[in-house]
């Protein structure tokens, strides 16, 4: 269970990193903003499998 | 006046929420807690499971008979031929259903050759040792599946058929529709793919995305299906991605995989590195997929499972407070699964549309 709630510290730490660099990117260049989303979502989607993948091994 | 109107509307909602809980309190009033808790952890897991039909909801009559309201299922078994009957008869595993001369008996979500009386033999770990039948029935799973697949033939057909009597203007739900197909092709797979190769992909970056999106919101409905939160589906839509990323890889996708590093290097050179190199590019193809299947199965079974749990604070609660809560809680979870279930689609279609463009990349030869 300490496990679990380890894991998901971790997964909101980096999806929180990545949403928060991701608008800092669209704070400096708003124009890029589709593309910038598009790699956001990627990554957190990665980082979300990775988290759902060790809360089933938990 | 219009803050009035603002009040009893509030009321309405109040009395709306408040309504229902007696009925459910007394449904439950005579288990002692503990037992209840393991009920509703049951319920849940039942719910996350494929059954044999359709059911909107059950109640106890006055001559304690389990009614079910549902929809029955064709169920068809392969013992020694065909077997082919409704699931009506199995009546959720409470008698024992006689097809021809052969018994069988629903346990635990899975179907039993039993005898007349329907006696089920368990081993020392609670597993049935009766001989079940090879299982080739239309669930709940199969039946969303293909009623997805025809409402999306029907849909889709007309809608590309609509756009010769228009000369080439969305009409009726095309104009939905449109919009979505058109950022398919031109925010996922034109970027990711390339402009000289994306059109072969196209037929199955749209099919998927629909499939994944229409089964993700029919989850959502009272019908209970879990489609798209089974690992056996989701399974079975990455190995289409996998299968077709590899069976389309050019000379130049094979080759970053067994050559990475190509003429730059010496051949004596690259042998070390290679040793630790190439075995992780081959996992690489595997867990791409293998990715994929998880991220659909996890979001969609945890999106359930967070609405269900909520569902029963109800149960738990058994006091006025517990109604409004579970409800407004219940309510707001749906609302971000109605977001989840497109975005789960789009990420699936995004990634597979990544994977197609490395398969289909071709570096220029100096």
């Amino acid at each position: 269970m300490v496990g679990a709630g380890l894991v998901v510290i971790g997964v909101g730490m980096g999806i929180g990193r990545i949403g928060g660099s991701a608008m800092e990117a669209i704070g400096r260049q708003p124009d890029a903003y589709g593309k910038i989303q598009t790699a956001m979502l990627i990554a957190a989607a990665l980082v979300e499998g990775i988290g759902f993948a060790a809360l089933f091994a938990v | 006046m219009l803050s009035m109107q603002h009040k009893t509307n509030a009321n309405l909602f109040l009395f709306l929420a408040l309504f229902f809980a007696p009925f459910f309190l007394q449904a439950n009033d005579s288990k002692p807690s503990g037992d209840l808790k393991t009920e509703i952890k049951e319920y849940i897991s039942h719910h996350l499971e494929d059954a044999y039909d359709f059911s909107l909801f059950s109640y106890t009559n006055a001559s304690g008979e389990h009614i079910y309201i549902g929809i029955p299922l064709p169920v068809i078994l392969w013992d020694d031929g065909l077997q082919i009957f409704s699931s009506s008869k199995l009546h959720h595993g409470e008698h024992v259903a006689q097809v021809g001369t052969n018994y069988y008996k629903l346990d635990h979500g899975k179907i039993y050759k039993t005898d007349a009386e329907g006696t089920i033999n368990y081993d020392e770990t609670q597993h049935a040792t009766n001989v079940a039948p090879i299982d080739l029935s239309i669930t709940k799973g199969v039946a969303s599946m293909l009623l997805i697949a025809i409402l999306m033939f029907y849909l889709f057909s007309s809608l590309a058929r609509s756009y010769s009597n228009t000369g080439g203007v969305p009409a009726g739900i095309g104009r939905f529709f449109e919009p979505i197909v058109l950022y398919i092709r031109d925010d996922i797979a034109r970027p990711n793919i390339g402009e000289k190769k994306y059109g072969k992909y196209m037929n199955f970056l749209l099919t998927v995305f629909f499939f994944i999106w229409f089964l993700n919101l029919m989850g959502l409905t009272p019908l209970g299906v879990n489609v798209t939160g089974n690992i056996a589906v989701t399974f079975g839509l990455a190995l289409l991605t996998f299968l077709i990323t590899n069976l389309t890889g050019t000379k130049d996708y094979w080759l970053h995989i067994f050559d990475p590093l190509g003429a730059s290097m010496k051949w004596y050179a690259k042998i070390p590195l290679y040793i630790i190199l190439i075995p992780i590019e081959v996992l690489g193809i595997f867990i791409k997929p293998f990715s994929l299947l998880i991220r659909l199965y996890a979001n969609m079974q945890a999106g359930h499972i967070v609405l269900m749990s909520l569902i029963g604070l109800m149960f738990i609660f058994k006091s006025w407070l517990g109604s409004p809560l579970s409800f407004g809680l219940a309510f707001a979870i749906s609302i971000i699964e109605l977001l989840v279930a497109l975005l789960q689609a789009y990420i699936f279609t995004m990634l597979s549309a990544l994977y197609f463009g490395f398969a289909a990349e071709e570096h220029e030869h100096h």
